[in-house]
């Protein structure tokens, strides 16, 4: 029992990070309508920069802020002089692009820092509190950092006039460049955003799976999961949806461990993680393409 | 006015036979370059490796071609498919004693029927639904292939070995002369059917599904059916591929088949052009060109232009696919093309 709650509690504070990368993508997803392929790279990519800044000697937080803001104008730089040209093009186009940025990502990071394992620090100390036996000081961090970064969005979106522009740029274009909102950055915006996401998650997550140009491969299919169960156009779906994700992925661990354990039957295990979310992404979208919260839409011919 | 109105259909007839005569005479030097060069060793068994393996991936890339290209769906997991080939024939092989070339239909059939199963959920899925199914599938993949209960077969992150078959019937060939035969024999049947199914009645109903999926379903067509028989073709056609490859390579492992090698197919098919079939001759030789040469590249241009940092050659993987979607939209195939019809419209003006 105690294995379990300990296993449910590692699984909410890997479905923070598995959140703020759904929530990254339903970003971009809303405002443009593309599945951003290069998401978990670019998120990689910006890890390694925060990792550089510690390394010259900046402490964590600041360290942080910056690469804030370096992957903030990355996302704008990307939409205005990469994918504005591509307004109209095909899905096929859209998404090749995507494969390219992802390939140059990741052989950048691999060029620039070497392809070997890094270790990242963890800005929370490591204290024992009352229920450190269920969950560490860093996971916890991760929770609350995730859950801070999702009301700031939500505020963002919902209090700031900048934030109702960006809202109404993304539902109806058309309407929205009518009454003056500059529909073009905001779509910019959104991507930096997005970026700047991304670039918290990587941080959270590098000191648990080490930095290294691998490292969010499988989280960024996490993070698809996430967005698709909980619906890729609601972005409160995607969050629920992520620590969902992540909670299931422990689960699924864990009673494949207990099968082995009374019965002597080896069916899934921590090696066949990414099969289970590749299984979680079909199901999903193949019986309830909407998402749990998801609005379905319909497209007049 | 009459004139040039009857001229052009003979231009077009003429142009079209010279184009299968100079094709088939190519065929026939290529065919007969083992047996020119012999054990002189004029050409090493190394080259005649490296040229099975660009055909290998214009297989491959022919696959995508067909179900991306002239489909209109989108694959980034084509790479799982190459690899059921490979280790099917493997395995086959291993275990079995199964004779090299009876791996091939085996490998063919058991990707007909994976890709056509996993296309009956895909089908559901367009664009960048459909893109991401693949890419999970692309990623999950060389997981699955560790995946314990398989193990006795796969032999897990080990892989297996095989041995290159010797040349039949004594014939003066070394292996890699008479694999590189195989191998182009198989390319060339491999082309041949599907240039006639993209010229009959189904290979037109693949197209009209990629102009207007709603059109040509009002029109008859069966659209979930043919994209999911188009998806198990695709996969038949890169299944084949990685049986080749796995032959003549001696080796499979869960490794080899990362999302690299998705990536790779993908590009090939844009680099060539993907509604074309000679774009897949292209995109195979350029798969294999970047994978032996970009390294040494990459190094070459780094020293050049005194970067401070070591450029990798997914580098210029990326910048080559980005550039062409601007530049080339139809690869270099599509390029070609436009070109040539420039040209002739300069000329007859």
């Amino acid at each position: 029992m105690e294995q379990l709650i300990q296993q449910i509690a590692s699984g909410l504070a890997s479905g923070a990070i598995y959140a703020l990368v759904a929530l990254a993508l339903v970003m971009i997803f809303t405002a443009t309508d593309h599945l951003n392929f290069a998401q978990g790279e670019m998120a990689m990519f910006s890890t390694y920069i925060c990792w550089q800044f510690i390394q010259w000697g900046f402490p964590f937080w600041p360290a942080l802020g910056f690469t804030i803001l370096f992957s903030f104008l990355l996302g704008v730089a990307i939409e205005r002089v990469i994918l504005r040209p591509l307004h109209n093009a095909s899905v096929l186009s859209i998404v090749v692009v995507f494969i390219g940025l992802l390939a140059i990502f990741h052989s950048l990071a691999g060029g620039i820092w070497s392809h070997t394992i890094k270790n990242f620090p963890s800005p929370f100390p490591n204290v024992t509190f009352a229920g450190s036996g269920y969950i560490g000081a860093h996971q916890i961090g991760m929770i609350l950092v995730s859950l801070l970064m999702l009301f700031a969005l939500f505020a963002f979106f919902r209090f700031t006039p900048l934030g109702l522009a960006m809202r109404a740029a993304a539902q109806n274009p058309v309407s929205a460049r009518l009454v003056g909102v500059k529909v073009d950055w905001m779509l910019a915006l959104g991507w930096g955003l997005a970026a700047a996401v991304g670039a918290v998650a990587g941080a959270m997550v590098a000191p648990v799976v080490y930095l290294e140009p691998n490292m969010m491969a499988s989280i960024l299919l996490y993070g698809f999961a996430g967005a698709l169960v909980g619906g890729i156009s609601n972005p409160a779906g995607a969050v629920f949806g992520g620590f969902l994700v992540g909670v299931l992925e422990n689960l699924v661990a864990y009673f494949g461990n207990l099968t082995e354990k009374t019965f002597g039957i080896y069916i899934v295990g921590n090696g066949e993680k990414l099969t289970v979310a590749l299984i979680i992404v079909i199901t999903i979208l193949t019986l309830k393409p909407a998402g749990l919260f998801g609005r379905t839409t319909v497209r007049r011919v | 006015m009459t004139a040039i109105t009857t001229a052009a259909p003979v231009a077009a007839e003429t142009s079209r036979n010279l184009t299968r005569t100079l094709l088939i005479g190519l065929l026939l030097v290529a065919a007969a370059l083992p047996f020119l060069v012999g054990k002189s060793g004029f050409i090493s068994n190394f080259t005649f490796l490296q040229l099975s393996l660009m055909i290998v991936y214009a297989i491959a890339v022919l696959g995508l071609n067909l179900l991306t290209g002239f489909n209109g769906q989108i694959s980034l997991g084509h790479g799982a498919f190459f690899a059921v080939g490979a280790y099917t024939a493997a395995i086959l092989i291993e275990h079995y004693g199964v004779n090299y070339w009876l791996t091939l239909p085996a490998a063919a059939l058991i990707c007909f029927v994976i890709g056509y199963l996993f296309g009956l959920p895909a089908l559901r899925l367009e664009g960048h639904y459909l893109a991401l199914a693949t890419f999970g599938l692309a990623i999950a993949v060389p997981q699955m292939l560790k995946y314990k209960h398989l193990e006795p077969l796969t032999n897990g992150v080990m892989g297996i070995n095989l041995l290159k078959p010797d040349a039949p019937f004594g014939l003066p060939l070394s292996g890699d002369q008479w694999m590189y035969l195989v191998v182009l024999v198989v390319a060339v049947a491999m082309f041949w059917m599907a240039r006639n199914l993209l010229n009959s009645r189904p290979g037109r109903a693949m197209v009209a599904i990629r102009d207007h999926t709603l059109a040509a379903g009002t029109m008859g067509i069966d659209t979930s059916r043919y994209k999911a028989t188009v998806f198990g073709i695709s996969a038949l056609y890169v299944g084949v591929a990685g049986a080749l490859h796995a032959i003549i390579f001696e080796f499979v492992s869960p490794d080899s088949f990362r999302f690299e090698l998705s990536i790779a197919i993908l590009v090939g098919a844009v680099v060539g052009g993907v509604a074309s079939l000679p774009g897949a001759v292209i995109g195979g030789i350029f798969v294999q060109f970047i994978e032996k040469y970009a390294d040494a590249m990459t190094k070459k241009l780094t020293q050049a232009i005194h970067l401070p940092l070591e450029l990798q050659p997914w580098t210029l993987y990326g910048i080559t696919l980005i550039v062409l979607i601007y530049v080339m939209p139809g690869g270099i195939a599509g390029g070609l093309a436009a070109l040539w019809a420039r040209l002739r419209r300069h000329k007859g003006g």
